[in-house]
């Protein structure tokens, strides 16, 4: 079971990315995507986008769940307070658990911004915050 | 009654100091840092100076707001100065209390060690490869003990020597005494 992790900045630029596999049932962590998908998986996190803007006026909660389907995957959407789209495509259906690493992969956001040097929308390079966003997956997903 | 410099630290902590939202300062602070790299154009070395530059205005002035509150005496031996600064100074000051070590055969230099900086909370240095091996993040602190210790006839030279943002292992100060400064005559005036 794969995932493929986007976080958009508010000018729909990229800020962040991560393909990771599941950890569950034996699973290694590695992404199982076939090399066609490999490539798809930006182009079709990002045309949910027009999907995610929709979406945010219609709840009041910052988790929108799963906003559109693409064959057999599955996108889910998390808006944080200051318009930041984290995007996650994903083959089976698991909002609570999804909604749980969004969350603390919001907190890991916030701490990243707090640093001086650091700007919204600036894309984010940081080794530290790419080994922790791996053991969020490796804990969650 | 002579108390310890922690016990008088932590006393005037209680009850003689205002306190202000540490993120507050933490985010102030950062800013300042941040807006000086780009003014200077990421030429940190510049940036290390002016940030002691600007922690030496606020030490010349700090050190009065220090001997309103805490009433010390004079302090007989540099020994007797590193504790104060350790223990009372940054306490009221910072809330922390850097511990004083390495101290050099001639007693005249000591490592202040932090083993947390308020200053840099949540702080990454940026990934241009400079920055870590020339940026002293927390270099205000070494003008303000520059500046306040002028202030007390205490010439010294303060400097990081170690910095956890760097990827060392600790946040390291290292303080010299220069000279005792002597009351002198200004010139001309006879």
């Amino acid at each position: 079971m794969s995932f493929y992790l986007a976080i958009i900045g508010t000018k729909d630029n990229a800020v962040y990315d991560l393909e990771f596999g599941t950890y569950r049932q034996g699973g290694d962590g590695k992404p199982k995507f076939s090399a066609d998908m490999k490539q798809l998986c930006p182009f079709i996190v990002h045309s949910s986008l027009d999907i995610v803007e929709e979406m945010q006026w219609n709840t009041n909660v910052m988790h929108l769940k799963v906003i559109d389907k693409f064959y057999n995957y599955l996108i889910s959407s998390y808006m944080t307070a200051g318009n930041i789209k984290f995007l996650l495509l994903h083959e089976t259906r698991a909002d609570d658990v999804i909604r749980q690493f969004f969350v603390d992969l919001y907190d890991l956001y916030v701490k990243t911004l707090m640093s001086p040097f650091y700007s919204v929308d600036q894309p984010i390079t940081s080794a530290v915050f790419d080994q922790r966003v791996k053991m969020l997956a490796k804990k969650y997903l | 009654m002579a108390r310890t410099p922690r016990q008088v630290g932590e006393e005037v902590w209680k009850t003689r100091v205002e306190k202000v939202n540490a993120e507050l300062v933490t985010l102030t602070y950062g800013s300042v840092v941040a807006q000086l790299c780009k003014d200077f154009g990421n030429d940190y070395i510049q940036v290390n100076e002016q940030l002691d530059k600007m922690g030496y205005n606020i030490g010349i002035r700090l050190i009065e707001d220090f001997l309103a509150r805490t009433n010390t005496s004079r302090c007989r031996t540099f020994k007797d100065t590193a504790e104060i600064i350790s223990k009372v100074g940054f306490k009221i000051f910072l809330n922390i209390t850097p511990t004083v070590g390495n101290w050099s055969q001639d007693n005249k230099q000591f490592s202040l060690i932090f083993d947390e900086n308020p200053l840099a909370d949540f702080v990454e240095l940026p990934d241009d490869g400079k920055a870590v091996n020339e940026l002293w993040y927390s270099n205000i602190l070494c003008g303000v003990l520059r500046g306040a210790l002028e202030m007390v006839q205490t010439q010294v030279e303060a400097q990081f020597i170690n910095d956890v943002l760097r990827g060392h292992e600790t946040t390291e100060m290292r303080v010299t005494l220069i000279r005792i400064l002597e009351d002198e005559m200004p010139v001309g005036d006879d």
